[in-house]
């Protein structure tokens, strides 16, 4: 079963040096139950994917072809109450700044109640259930936690309790926008195990957005690589990671600190920028900066299957596998 | 809450008492004899000499301070010249028509600036954004007494709907607030247009911060996040310079008094300085001040209760 589908989602924002085409043909699947990474550079996407889904894309936004399905609905045709309606109960989402997510002059109780409003319980019961799931996110003295204001937690606790209430509705899908990115390295840890254990708890699927290969790597059970608003490869985790079909996705784990096997002075990075979103290349998005560019990369690139559940958006790809 | 109070409170009284020691050193630094002043050109020496004994101005410096300080803090502001009641009776006696007037005043801002704001915030970019903005801009560039005189002069004198001059009644609640309708309005027009623009501006600003960003990601209703989520925040820095605006307010409540012939503290500091009854303007003024630090009090206490990190600050 899967729980997410998009399809060759495109995503527009006009601008006034003209149209930006931030997402182009995207596609990929969350499947029932599991962790789909997403991995990227900053820029490529990911926010305004979320934002897609979410439908909160800005108001100079719009979807410019493809579907997001999820639950029987194609979320690029509901309206925005229907919409509001999926968000929260049924995605819920979990974003990187644990200082600014929570409201900082309306108690944590409150927030939580909030997010209830349309569960139909007794105040009471609202708070138990508040109760309920900052223990499980390990709060201490959860009951007293609900008069609390945000600033009065650490860092670590405020994204704990971030998390708690994304997952207080129980959705069918988890968006967590780079969770451990603002958290130092101990908590990152913490997190991402707590994370997991919800996750199988509450059986819900979920995104998991990162540009954290180690923490990807250790969590996620698919990874989709994106590049300038484009996916050029997807598949599981240990596929990717293995063995890397796109050149992006190649350089990209090279360049992982963790990768390094013996002592290095520089760093390997990945030469050049992002291009220009506003004029987009009709070959290869990638070739200005990939050091393996063939006559072949001038085309438009299509998803080439390496193996079951895995494909590169590499006209290269093929001849490798 | 109530140590942050408490602590806000104390700060207060260091204010008050910081002011009276100004107020008292521009009183002994202004040349020329107060008694002198109060006895007219015809007393002789020996007048003057038992006023000055009277008055405590043969006293050194510091015991004329220290009695000036006790007394104020115990309610004792001396004498008026012309007729020698007690000072503080008689402030006390127009304070009430000026804090109606100010009150007046803050709430044409408060119940229209806010909405104002908030809707021309909500609506950004829209029509009713561009008229909110224009509309703000005139209002704050309109003296106060302007308004108050084209105030007069079209509605209580050409369409004759509510009355020119005085404070109505005593005893008549209805006829008192027809008449403070007219003064009120020109005290606080300039005000709905700060404070339209102050929301909105804040507004905009909380509006793209990350947990309303989160708010909406959890489908909570626009409403709810306008006014409980939003509106909270950033209606703080307004309510701190309602604070520091009474200030103002109460100067131009002066114009207001005077155009409409209103009793009020203004109209009597006006008066005073016009006899050269200086006892009366000095604890007319220390009694503005004291108001003025407790309304900025005030503010600083509903900060407090809206926004829980200041109170944990304190």
């Amino acid at each position: 079963m899967t729980v997410l589908s998009i399809t060759d989602l495109n995503v527009f924002f006009s601008t006034e040096g003209g149209d930006l085409h931030a997402l182009r043909d995207v596609s990929f699947d969350v499947p029932e139950r599991r962790i789909v990474g997403i991995v990227g550079e900053s820029g490529c996407g990911k926010s305004t994917l979320i934002n897609a889904i979410l439908g909160l894309l800005a108001d100079n936004g719009r979807v410019g072809g493809g579907g997001i399905h999820f639950e029987g609905h194609d979320l690029t045709r509901l309206g925005p109450k229907e919409m509001q309606a999926l968000r929260g109960p049924r995605i819920a989402t979990v974003f990187q700044d644990p200082m600014g997510a929570l409201n900082p002059v309306v108690s944590v109780g409150a927030q939580m109640r909030n997010i209830q409003y349309r569960s139909g319980l007794s105040r009471s019961e609202k708070d138990a259930k508040s109760v309920a799931i900052l223990q499980k996110v390990r709060i201490p003295d959860a009951g007293a936690a609900l008069a609390r204001y945000p600033h009065e937690f650490s860092g670590g606790m405020k994204q704990r309790i971030a998390i708690a209430m994304a997952l207080l509705m129980e959705p069918a899908l988890l968006i967590a926008d780079e969770p451990t990115t603002a958290l130092d390295a101990t908590l990152e840890v913490a997190t991402i195990e707590l994370l997991k254990e919800l996750q199988q708890d509450i059986g819900c699927s979920v995104l998991f957005i990162s540009h954290h290969l180690g923490v990807i790597a250790e969590l996620c059970d698919d990874v989709v690589v994106m590049y300038a608003g484009e996916v050029v490869e997807r598949g599981t985790t240990r596929q990717v990671f293995n063995n890397p079909g796109h050149p992006y996705a190649a350089r990209l784990l090279e360049c992982d600190p963790a990768r390094q096997s013996e002592r290095v002075r520089l760093l390997p990075t990945i030469p050049g920028e992002i291009p220009d979103l506003r004029h987009r290349p009709e070959g290869c998005i990638f070739a200005p900066r990939c050091d393996r560019r063939a006559p072949a990369c001038e085309a438009r690139q299509s998803e080439l299957p390496l193996q079951t559940g895995h494909m590169a958006r590499c006209a290269l790809a093929e001849a490798r596998s | 809450m109530f140590s942050y109070a408490l602590k806000r409170l104390g700060l207060s009284v260091a204010i008050v008492s910081l002011a009276m020691l100004l107020l008292f050193s521009m009183i002994y630094l202004v040349p020329g004899d107060p008694a002198a002043v109060a006895l007219g050109p015809r007393a002789t020496d020996a007048m003057r000499e038992a006023l000055r004994i009277k008055m405590g101005l043969d006293q050194p410096v510091w015991v004329q301070f220290w009695n000036f300080f006790t007394g104020a803090w115990t309610g004792d502001l001396g004498r008026e010249v012309l007729s020698d009641r007690p000072v503080a009776q008689v402030v006390m006696e127009q304070l009430p028509y000026t804090l109606a007037l100010i009150a007046g005043g803050i709430s044409w801002s408060v119940a229209i600036g806010i909405p104002l704001g908030c809707w021309a915030a909500v609506k950004r970019g829209s029509w009713a954004d561009r008229i909110v903005g224009v509309l703000s801009v005139a209002v704050i560039a309109v003296p106060s007494f302007v308004i108050a005189i084209y105030a007069l002069l079209v509605f209580a004198v050409s369409l004759r709907w509510l009355p020119a001059i005085g404070a109505g009644e005593p005893g008549d609640l209805g006829d008192q607030l027809t008449h403070l309708i007219l003064p009120s309005l020109a005290v606080g027009l300039g005000w709905i247009g700060y404070i339209a623009r102050m929301v909105r501006a804040s507004m905009l600003e909380v509006l793209e911060a990350q947990h309303i960003r989160t708010a909406r990601a959890f489908g909570l209703p626009e409403n709810l996040i306008t006014f409980r989520y939003a509106l909270t925040i950033a209606i703080l820095p307004t309510v701190t310079l309602l604070g520091v605006g009474i200030g103002q307010m109460l100067s131009s409540a002066v114009f207001a008094e005077i155009v409409f012939a209103r009793p009020g503290v203004g109209k009597l500091v006006y008066d005073a300085i016009l006899t050269r009854n200086y006892p009366l303007v000095t604890g007319a003024v220390l009694v503005t001040t004291v108001l003025f630090v407790l309304i900025n009090l005030l503010a600083d206490l509903i900060v407090g209760a809206l926004d829980p990190r200041v109170r944990s600050r304190l």
